[in-house]
């Protein structure tokens, strides 16, 4: 390059600073309509369903409802009521055999603390590191989908899984409750008694309530994902972060962090249950859930913003 | 444009130089110096060979070209903007291969270029089948579309790879290794393609380690040594660096070499019945003349064009090896 040439290229590259030759975007490049950039999200949801290693956590999710049902019904044969002599076991266990609605609060509040945030946790670890472990994330970010596009995409699709993984677990639990038990009126924790249509009413808000209760851990994986480009390491790591904080949950010497740690106040959806609803856990619960989203995506940002791509 | 500017082409026209980076360098976290210093200039219009033994630094320019990494130092330019700021509108514009193909194994052929496709917020989703397909056709991989991209053979993910990169028309193709994995028949196939887009009039940017890739299918290159650029320029320029060499066919070698030094060949060599030497300045005519004439039976006369892999040896001294 001559000596003039590289003048008017560096006068040029303080004009350009101006940022009003930005605005004037190169012929062949169209602005994007603003509905076009969800077919990002679109095909973010749908390459995620159909992934092998989702549909075989969705049917382990599946499984569980059916499990319990089988286990109640048979144990219940001789008469004798469920979940043992001191009333062990998942929340709502015993109301099962006199209606199968109960079932579906049963089996989300078995799988709300492992089953539920694992599944979570192995789909929002794989959302970035799996991609960057096969090589596609270089081509989506060249594409170009943009960072913090990519990034909220990613997200809304976790949050997505979140919803999809909660209903079928509720979805299962009411069609085997509906197949072995009977259906009918259901009496509330506090006593009350209250028709079929409002307790379904009550056990799809819950269901949204178990849903909302994953976004933190949604966020922690999504977060660790940006830190590796393996796939199974962030996985593995958000899964791990996961049991650690539930056996921290567990220990009585934590008690003044314990109010802090987003499995906290999951089981808090049970108050759904009484009449009136009691929601002072069930608030706390979310606000914590929107700390961690908060915090976590903001790392998660700031990380994959920055980060030389060279895998 | 309210703007003054100094440049002789105002933004949107199109730039002379596709490419320029000034003082473009890369250390890596471990302190390890990738790329060091880099000034490239790819000329619009041109088949632009990026040229560099495996380790010297070419996939990480590429990846700094493309704002997948940050520059430690320097500024890059790809069509007349700045990366990786501008890069929202410059690459919807480039079509890029980048260290090779990376494919959704579990999706078909055409449902990688979709996806990929729908990454890009500038492509119109309504004319979206209609350009892969189209893309597909253009690599020979219509009937292999459907296909799960797991079950495709390396030189098939080459080929879809080069299918995402021409999934719209582009101004600007970066291509890592395109070659890499294909047959002599696709290698022909996928140069015969470059040759058909640079017509276009897309500029190419084509890196490999194929000395012989690059003068058959390049008219500039750069040749990168070390993380350093060791030349760059119309490749008959840096092949002309290097000069040929004058070849000898015939059984009485000992004779030939004793005539040819006669006439001023220098550096002469015997090797069985081939006898090489580099040209004198005189009339070749008149040396086969007096090999003819002193009873040698000439049975091959040859000039040896020089061959960019000499012009590669010429520059950097030594051979065609992997960095250390």
């Amino acid at each position: 390059m001559s000596r003039a040439e590289a003048a008017a290229e560096s006068a040029e590259e303080a004009g350009a600073a101006a940022d009003t030759a930005e605005a004037v975007a190169a012929p062949a490049a169209r602005r994007p309509g603003p509905l076009w950039t969800f077919g990002l999200l679109r095909s973010e949801i749908a390459t995620t369903v159909r992934r092998w290693r989702t549909l075989a956590l969705l049917g382990v999710l599946a499984a569980v409802p059916v499990l319990i049902g089988i286990a109640v019904r048979i144990e219940t044969r001789g008469g004798s009521t469920a979940g043992g002599r001191h009333g062990e076991g998942p929340a709502f266990i015993t109301q099962i055999t006199n209606n199968g609605l109960f079932l579906v609060f049963t089996a989300l509040a078995a799988t709300l603390p492992f089953f539920l945030p694992m599944a979570v946790g192995v789909v929002a670890g794989d959302a970035i590191a799996g991609e960057a472990g096969t090589g596609t994330l270089r081509y989506l970010l060249v594409a170009p989908a943009g960072r913090t596009r990519l990034l909220l995409t990613k997200y809304a699709t976790v949050m997505a899984f979140c919803v999809l993984a909660t209903l079928v677990v509720a979805v299962s639990a009411l069609a085997v409750g509906a197949l072995l038990f009977p259906l009918g009126d259901l009496t509330t924790i506090s006593g009350t008694r209250i028709g079929f249509a409002d307790g379904l009413g009550r056990a799809l808000l819950i269901a949204l309530v178990v849903a909302a209760s994953l976004v933190g851990v949604a966020a922690l994986g999504l977060f660790v994902s940006t830190l590796t480009d393996s796939g199974i390491a962030a996985m593995a790591g958000t899964v791990g972060l996961l049991i650690a904080v539930q056996i921290c949950d567990q220990i009585p010497q934590l008690h003044a962090l314990q109010p802090y740690f987003f499995p906290h106040y999951w089981l808090s959806f049970a108050d759904l249950m009484r009449d009136p609803v009691y929601w002072d856990d069930l608030q706390k619960n979310l606000g914590l859930q929107g700390l961690y989203a908060a915090v976590f995506g903001s790392a998660a940002w700031a990380r994959f913003t920055a980060k030389d791509i060279s895998a | 444009m309210d703007e003054p500017s100094a440049a002789e082409h105002r933004p949107g026209d199109a730039p002379a130089h596709v490419i320029a980076t000034r003082g473009l360098t890369k250390r890596f976290a471990g302190g390890q110096l990738a790329v060091d210093g880099l000034d490239l200039t790819v000329p619009a219009g041109s088949v632009f060979g990026f040229l560099g033994p495996n380790g010297s630094g070419k996939t990480t320019t590429i990846r700094m070209l493309m704002g997948l990494i940050e520059p430690t130092a320097g500024t890059a330019r790809v069509l007349g903007r700045p990366m990786p700021r501008a890069a929202r509108t410059v690459l919807p514009q480039v079509g890029a291969l980048i260290e090779g193909p990376a494919l959704y194994g579990f999706l078909s052929g055409r449902d990688n270029l979709l996806r990929y496709d729908a990454a890009d917020p500038t492509a119109d989703p309504r004319t979206r089948r209609v350009r892969a397909a189209a893309a597909l056709d253009r690599v020979g991989l219509t009937a292999a579309a459907g296909k799960k991209a797991r079950a495709y053979s390396l030189g098939m993910k080459q080929r879809l790879g080069l299918a995402a990169a021409l999934l719209r028309p582009r101004r600007l193709l970066v291509l890592d290794e395109p070659t890499n994995g294909l047959d002599p028949q696709g290698m022909r196939e996928i140069r015969a393609l470059i040759r058909e887009l640079a017509a276009d009039g897309t500029t190419v940017f084509l890196s490999s380690h194929l000395l012989d890739e690059i003068e058959h299918v390049c008219t500039h290159a750069a040749v990168m040594a070390q993380g350093r650029l060791v030349t760059q320029g119309a490749v008959a320029d840096l092949a002309a660096g290097a000069r040929g060499r004058l070849a000898v066919t015939t059984p009485d070698a000992a004779e030939a070499a004793r005539v040819l030094k006669e006439q001023g060949v220098g550096d002469v060599t015997a090797d069985g019945d081939r006898v090489t030497g580099e040209p004198p300045a005189r009339d070749l005519a008149e040396v086969n003349a007096a090999l003819v004439a002193a009873g040698v039976r000439v049975r091959g006369f040859t000039l040896e064009r020089a061959s960019l892999e000499d012009a590669f040896v010429a520059l950097t001294g030594e051979g065609f090896d992997v960095a250390g």
